[in-house]
């Protein structure tokens, strides 16, 4: 398991370094510093002076892969846009934001808030789904499942945006519930919080709860099942007992890999609803083109999916017994 | 002087293309089936007649041209630098009667308070009569009863519409007992039902309100139609042949081809797909900006972003249809007959195209119409966060936009995010819809 476990950390490695490679060429290449100098200091004050002392600050002023002017091997290679802003990143060390703050520490601040919300909403979603799922699963070919699959559809086919809009607009401005938007610290943070955990349950139901439930007819059909109806098991013992456990290994594929990712947070609810998290900061970065902030989020985003593919295989065998990592 | 922007060759490029293979489809037994299959669920057809509906709308703005400026003696032509299309020409009236802000659906007058003059010279502040919303009416008390008459005349032709749709079902019906076309006809029916009253309001009032510039919502939902089906199809366009060509590769060649290929495909994959997309098209905004020379109208230049938001759609996302396909491959080209055509020295080629290129193709048209549906509600998001069609661009992502700030006003604006809504949840929902239908035909563990 351990042997298994230092494989795949060093198998993230080229992956790591090519996603790098990715935003390097995106931010450096196909557009030089230049031009974020230019797009970022707006037409009108574009002269050659600004646009040098804009680079100088940030540290772009440096030749993109090799720097000739130095006399060092060591220099020659260090001291270059990819060294200093992209190497960087795999020792977590994220530079400064267009308005000079730290990004590492300001990850590591923002990061609370966005757990805050995105873990009550996985959690929360999770048991929610799959109770709706079983329910349909129990009451499979009725009427009841078919408008059940019926509502999961057009829960579906309805934006985000739109839970979004229509929860505060229902729970905040016309019946008063909850604060619009904002956040407080500690225990306070309650108040904030459940109208978007709310609203991130509810838009996950549709799209989770119908592949849950053709997992959970994927499985009725199985021979086992028979066996343990002609026992004269009772169907709420099946479903429970035996359906639900070896539903469990599809559902935790598809769940245990987006847990890393909740740190990145929801990204929409969180500016919906001003949430500090790192979703909002990334939303902020993005309509600010604030560039390291994007590269940093970048890069963070897939040590996390590999994080959470690893997580994946690890839960693989706590509910497979059949399953060894070799 | 008509003008076709890039978008709009691709679109009738693809319109060709099905046309096409629905004509190859229907010579061929093997091919058909499925799609008979998918054709005999009612839902499919209730669906696809609300999805043709949609899809007319977007052709008709896939039309496009220059009008021309009036000529001065003999001064050659002259061609406005605006860009109108088919579906502007029929909307004439709804284009051109902006009012100067706000207005709710129907009204007659504006939302927003303003200085008017009384007949008798005095000034006052009041909410001013629209300068096109009921605009006919000498008496204002008159407009519900106008209204009631206006919307029954429309729902009347609607009616009748209905009960020629009625007898073309019977009669098909009756050539093919087994498509659902009652269920074709019930859609057909409401979509007839709700437009006949709209259409013959649509003419004097702003049925559906008008926008913060006073823009007639009911057009702007219509010409967002287009931008939907746009993302929705093209950036197949661009994911399929990546996705094919690669899951395919990786599964017939193994070895180190497999290798690369699922690197790309996992590096690409572990980047959050919204920061990449944002990543991407932020770095095209820059190179947008830096040749202006590119565009010589500003709808092109909206245009070519569209086209470019497909484009990286379509780049970030083959990775699912990539990995699905490289399993198929994998598992067919352990059958006997890709094995006997190793035997007979068939170029891997060839293989690849004939052999194992047809029994993937099932995997090819469920994800192309699973992905519409996704991609028609991501344009929203996208243009939410700043990173989607330009904001010149009709979508639901920018009308969204722009309306969600009014929420917060008194006496709420309504009616811009309830269009948004309502268009969207229709075409999305038909495209679900028609899409598991899709999925239960093509899928070859249904028994025939």
């Amino acid at each position: 398991m351990l042997n298994y476990i230092i494989r795949r950390l060093l198998y993230a490695i080229p992956i790591l370094i090519g996603v790098n490679l990715l935003t390097f060429l995106l931010f450096f290449v196909v557009n030089t510093p230049d031009d974020m100098a230019r797009m970022q200091l707006g037409a009108r004050r574009v002269t050659p002076e600004a646009v040098e002392k804009w680079k100088a600050e940030r540290g772009y002023d440096l030749p993109l892969v090799w720097n000739s002017r130095e006399e060092s091997l060591f220099g020659k290679a260090g001291r270059t846009i990819f060294t200093q802003k992209s190497a960087k990143l795999f020792v977590f060390d994220f530079g400064y934001s267009e308005d000079k703050r730290d990004i590492a520490s300001e990850i590591r601040e923002r990061m609370w808030p966005s757990l805050a919300l995105a873990v009550p909403v996985f959690l929360v979603g999770l048991a929610v789904c799959i109770t709706f799922a079983l329910l349909m699963a129990f009451f499979r070919a009725t009427y009841l499942d078919l408008w059940g699959v019926v509502l999961c559809v057009a829960m579906m086919s309805v934006s985000t945006l739109f839970y979004i809009i229509g929860g505060q607009y229902i729970a905040s401005k016309t019946w008063h519930l909850v604060p619009i938007s904002g956040y407080a610290g500690g225990l306070d943070a309650a108040r904030f919080l459940v109208l978007p955990v709310v609203i991130g349950v509810i838009s996950g139901i549709g799209s989770s709860s119908r592949w849950y439930r053709t997992l959970f007819l994927e499985e009725m059909g199985r021979d086992y099942v028979r066996t343990a109806r002609a026992k004269g098991l009772a169907e709420t013992v099946v479903l429970f007992r035996h359906v639900l456990k070896n539903a469990m290994i599809p559902i935790l594929t598809g769940a245990v890999v987006v847990i890393p990712l909740l740190f990145l947070g929801s990204l929409l609810s969180e500016s919906f609803f001003g949430i500090p998290g790192l979703g909002s900061y990334t939303i902020d970065a993005i309509q600010s083109q604030d560039y390291a902030v994007v590269r940093a989020m970048v890069f963070l985003g897939s040590v996390f999916y590999i994080v959470g593919l690893i997580f994946t295989d690890i839960s693989y065998t706590l509910v497979d017994p059949r399953i060894r990592l070799e | 002087m008509p003008y076709v922007l890039a978008t709009d060759a691709l679109v009738w490029l693809l319109v060709a293309a099905t046309v096409t293979y629905a004509v190859y489809c229907r010579r061929h037994a093997h091919l058909a089936v499925p799609w008979r299959r998918v054709f005999q669920s009612s839902a499919a057809m209730a669906s696809a007649v609300v999805l043709a509906a949609f899809l007319a709308i977007g052709l008709l703005d896939s039309l496009h041209y220059r009008p021309q400026l009036p000529q001065k003696g003999s001064e050659p032509k002259a061609y406005a630098t605006e860009v109108l299309s088919v579906l502007d020409l029929g909307l004439a009236h709804l284009r051109g009667r902006s009012e100067k802000t706000y207005s709710a659906p129907l009204a007659t007058r504006s939302y927003a308070k303003e200085q008017v003059e009384l007949p008798d010279g005095r000034q006052m502040r009041d909410f001013p009569r629209l300068r096109f919303g009921g605009a006919h009416l000498k008496d204002e008390a008159e407009r519900d009863a106008d209204v009631a008459k206006r919307a029954l005349g429309g729902l009347g032709v609607g009616i009748l519409l209905c009960i020629a749709v009625f007898f073309l079902t019977r009669k098909l019906k009756s050539r093919t007992p087994d498509i659902p076309w009652h269920a074709a006809g019930i859609s057909l029916g409401v979509l007839l039902l709700l437009a006949g009253p709209a259409i013959a309001l649509c003419t004097v009032y702003h049925v559906l309100g008008t926008d913060k510039v006073g823009q007639d919502v009911f057009y702007l939902a219509l010409k967002s139609i287009r931008t939907s089906l746009v993302i929705g199809t093209l950036t197949t366009l661009v994911l399929l042949p990546v996705g094919i060509v690669l899951g395919t590769a990786a599964g017939y060649f193994r070895g180190w081809v497999d290798d690369v290929i699922q690197y790309v495909y996992t590096t690409l994959n572990s980047i959050p797909g919204v920061l990449l997309i944002a990543a991407s098209v932020l770095m095209m905004q820059v190179v947008i900006d830096r040749h202006s020379d590119w565009f010589s109208v500003a709808a092109q230049r909206a245009d070519f972003r569209l086209l470019v938001l497909c484009a990286i759609l379509g780049l970030t996302s083959w990775t699912g249809l990539a990995r699905l396909l490289r399993g198929e491959t994998l598992k067919l080209s352990q059958l006997e007959y890709i094995q006997a055509a190793h035997a007979f020295g068939v170029r891997s080629t060839r293989i690849l195209g004939r052999h194992i290129l047809p029994n993937v193709s099932h995997i090819v048209i469920i994800a192309m119409v699973m992905d519409f549906s996704g991609l028609v509600l991501a344009e929203a998001v996208l243009s939410y966060v700043g990173v989607g069609v330009d904001p010149s661009t009709n979508s639901f992502g920018t009308m969204i936009n722009a309306a969600r700030l009014e929420m917060s006003r008194d006496p709420v604006v309504w009616w811009a995010l309830a269009t948004a809504f309502t268009f969207m949840f229709a075409l999305v929902l038909a495209a679900n819809l028609f899409a598991d239908a899709a999925r239960d035909g093509f899928d070859p563990r249904v028994k025939v």
